[in-house]
C-alpha cells in the first residue's frame, strides 16, 4: 500500500516541518483505515436500519436502544475491548492482528456502525407514510417499497455515512491502543493516523505542529464531505 | 510479531528493502522479512533516538522494528500479554518484578541518563543549589509550591514516587497535581503554572527552548545526587511463557544494541548539541546484577 500521487504532493502544498513522506503516509493510513471501516459499517448498518424500519419483531426496541447507546460509547473503551479480542491472549490472538491496520479497522467499525445505523433509521422512518402507501398501491412488492423509501431517504443516509466517517477518522483513543501509533524508522506510517500523530505531538508539548496536523485532518474531512454532498446528493434540490 | 503481522504490512517493508538496495535475497539471514515488536517508553521514542539507530539494525537483518512508545508501565503490560517481543524501559523495580514473574529473560543494562528537578526562575520553595533531591522535594512539600506529577505509571512517575517515599513525604494537597500526561506535555503544564516537576534530562533538553522552567537540582551526570540516575534496561519476552514471542530476533536485537557499534551510535546521538543517552552495556566489569533482579543471589529463595 503506497499513497496515491496526490498525497505525495500534499507536503509540497503545505510546508510542514516533518520528514519526507511522513504526512502523506499518515494521511493515507487515516483515509484507508477509515474508508474501509465505514464501508464495512455501511454494509451492516443499512440492512439493519431497513430491518428495524420495516419490521416489528421481539427485541426491536432493545436493539434500537443498544444502537443509540453505541453512539455514545467512548472510543478508548472500544479500543480496550478490541485489544482483548485481538491480543495474544484473546480469542483472535493467533491471527496476530494486534498493532496492525486490520485491528484499527475493527475498532473503527465498532465505532462507526451505531451512528450510521441510527441516523439511517431516522431517515428511513422519516419518509412520509403516503409515499410508502403510494408505492404499495401501485402494486409494488415489499422490495419495491423498500427501494422507494431508500431512495427518498438517501440524503439522510448519506448524512449517516458521513457521520460514521467523521467518528471513525477523528477518533484517537482506540486506534492508539490497538494500532500502536507505529512508523518505520524512516518516518513512514505503518499504523499512525492523523489523530494519533496529533496526540504524539501534543504529548511532546509541540502544540503548533499538532495544530498543523489538525488542519490537515480538517481539510481531509471537508474534502470527503464535499465529494459525498456533490455526488451523493446531486439530484436533490433543498 | 510473527509472519502474519508482517505479511499484512508487506507493502511498507518492501518499499524499505528496495531503498536499502539489498536485492540479493539469498544472502539475507533467515529472519529477513520478520517484524520485531518493541514496546518502550516515551523518552526513548520521543527524543528520536530509536528512529535514528534502528535503520542500522533493520538493514543488518532485513527486518522491521515496530517501536511502540507507551510509557514503562504500559510497555511492560503489553509484553506481559505477549503482544510484544522485547521491552526497553527505565524502572528497575518494575523490570525486576517482570523478570521474577517469568515474563522477561536475558536482561541487559543498556544506557543511562538522569533526572533533573525543574522549577521556575523565581524558585518559590527555595530549592536552588540543594545537593539532595529528597531534601528538595521535602522543601517543596513544606512550602506547598505547585508540583506537576506525570501520574501515569511511567518510569519517570515511578521514580518520582520513589523520591517522595525516600523524602518521607506523602505528597497530597492542592499544590500536588497529577496530570496523567506525557513528559513534554507535563513540562508545558509546569511552565504555564510556574510549577516544579521531575523530568528526564533528555526530554528537558529537547524541549527547553520553549520552557520557562529550568534545572533547580541537577542529576548525577552534572554532579547531582546518584538517586536521580535514570538507567534503561532491555529484556526479551520469555518464549517459555509466550510461545509466539519472536525470541530469536529479540535476542539478535539485544546483541546488536549492546554491541560496541550501536552503543557508539547511542552516545553520538545529539539533540540541541547535547548528548541525551550514555551507553553502559560495553564494560570490562562483568556486572552480573544486570542479568537478574536486583539483590538476587543463588543463596536467596528467589526464583
Amino acid at each position: 500500500m503506497t499513497p496515491p500521487l496526490v498525497l505525495e504532493l500534499l507536503p509540497a502544498l503545505i510546508d510542514l516541518p516533518f520528514r519526507d513522506g511522513y504526512v502523506s503516509s499518515i494521511v493515507w493510513v487515516s483515509l484507508s483505515v477509515s474508508l474501509l471501516a465505514v464501508t464495512l459499517s455501511t454494509l451492516v448498518s443499512i440492512p439493519t436500519a431497513i430491518l428495524l424500519g420495516f419490521r416489528e419483531f421481539p427485541g426491536r426496541r432493545l436493539l434500537k436502544t443498544l444502537i443509540n447507546t453505541g453512539m455514545g460509547f467512548p472510543s478508548v473503551v472500544v479500543g480496550l475491548l478490541v485489544l482483548f479480542v485481538v491480543s495474544n491472549q484473546g480469542p483472535l490472538g493467533s491471527f496476530e492482528l494486534i498493532f496492525t491496520r486490520q485491528a484499527m479497522v475493527m475498532s473503527q467499525f465498532v465505532l462507526a456502525t451505531p451512528p450510521i445505523t441510527a441516523i439511517s433509521l431516522a431517515a428511513i422512518t422519516g419518509v412520509r407514510q403516503e409515499i410508502r402507501d403510494a408505492a404499495r398501491a401501485l402494486g409494488g412488492t415489499r422490495l419495491d417499497v423498500a427501494l422507494v423509501v431508500l431512495k427518498e431517504a438517501r440524503y439522510g443516509i448519506a448524512t449517516a455515512i458521513l457521520a460514521g466517517f467523521g467518528r471513525a477518522i477523528s477518533e484517537v483513543g482506540s486506534v492508539l491502543i490497538v494500532g500502536g501509533n507505529i512508523t518505520s524508522a524512516s518516518g513512514i506510517s505503518r499504523t499512525r493516523t492523523l489523530t494519533t500523530a496529533i496526540q504524539l505531538e501534543a504529548r511532546q508539548g509541540q502544540y503548533e505542529t499538532a495544530l498543523m496536523l489538525g488542519a490537515v485532518l480538517l481539510v481531509l474531512v471537508l474534502t470527503v464531505n464535499a465529494i459525498v454532498v456533490r455526488y451523493g446528493d446531486g439530484g436533490i434540490q433543498r | 510479531m510473527g509472519a502474519g503481522a508482517s505479511a499484512g504490512l508487506a507493502g511498507c517493508s518492501q518499499s524499505e528493502s528496495t531503498e536499502t538496495g539489498s536485492g540479493t535475497t539469498q544472502e539475507l539471514p533467515g529472519v529477513a522479512g520478520e517484524t520485531l515488536t518493541l514496546t518502550t517508553t516515551t523518552s526513548t521514542y520521543d527524543t528520536g533516538l530509536l528512529d535514528e539507530i534502528h535503520t542500522d539494525f533493520q538493514e543488518l537483518y532485513g527486518v522491521t522494528v515496530d517501536a511502540i512508545a507507551q510509557g514503562t508501565g504500559a510497555a511492560l503490560e503489553t509484553a506481559r500479554a505477549g503482544d510484544s517481543d522485547i521491552v526497553m524501559v527505565h524502572a528497575r523495580g518494575l523490570e525486576d518484578e517482570f523478570m521474577r514473574n517469568g515474563y522477561g529473560v536475558n536482561r541487559r543494562d543498556l544506557m543511562f541518563n538522569d533526572f533533573v528537578i525543574l522549577g521556575p526562575a523565581a524558585d518559590p520553595a527555595g530549592i536552588d543549589g540543594l545537593g539532595s533531591a529528597t531534601e528538595a522535594l521535602a522543601t517543596i512539600a513544606d512550602a506547598e509550591s505547585t508540583f506537576v506529577s506525570r501520574g501515569d505509571n511511567s518510569g519517570t512517575h515511578t521514580k518520582e514516587l520513589d523520591l517522595w517515599a525516600a523524602a518521607g513525604t506523602d505528597p497530597a494537597g492542592e499544590w500536588y497535581q497529577e496530570t496523567g500526561t506525557g513528559m513534554g506535555e507535563a513540562l508545558n503544564i509546569a511552565t504555564q503554572q510556574g510549577a516544579y516537576t521531575l523530568s528526564d534530562r533528555g526530554t528537558y533538553i529537547s524541549r527547553r527552548a520553549e520552557l520557562d522552567i529550568a534545572i533547580r537540582v541537577q542529576g548525577p551526570i552534572e554532579g547531582g545526587p546518584a538517586i536521580l540516575a535514570n538507567p534503561y534496561g532491555i529484556m526479551a519476552v520469555n518464549p517459555g511463557v509466550h510461545e509466539n514471542a519472536n525470541y530469536d530476533l529479540a535476542i539478535a536485537y539485544i546483541g546488536w544494541i549492546t554491541s560496541p557499534g550501536a552503543q557508539e551510535a547511542i552516545s553520538s546521538y545529539q539533540v540541541d548539541d547535547e548528548q541525551l543517552f550514555f551507553p553502559e552495556a560495553v564494560s570490562a566489569d562483568p556486572g552480573f546484577q544486570q542479568y537478574v533482579p536486583e539483590g538476587w543471589s543463588s543463596d536467596s529463595d528467589d526464583g
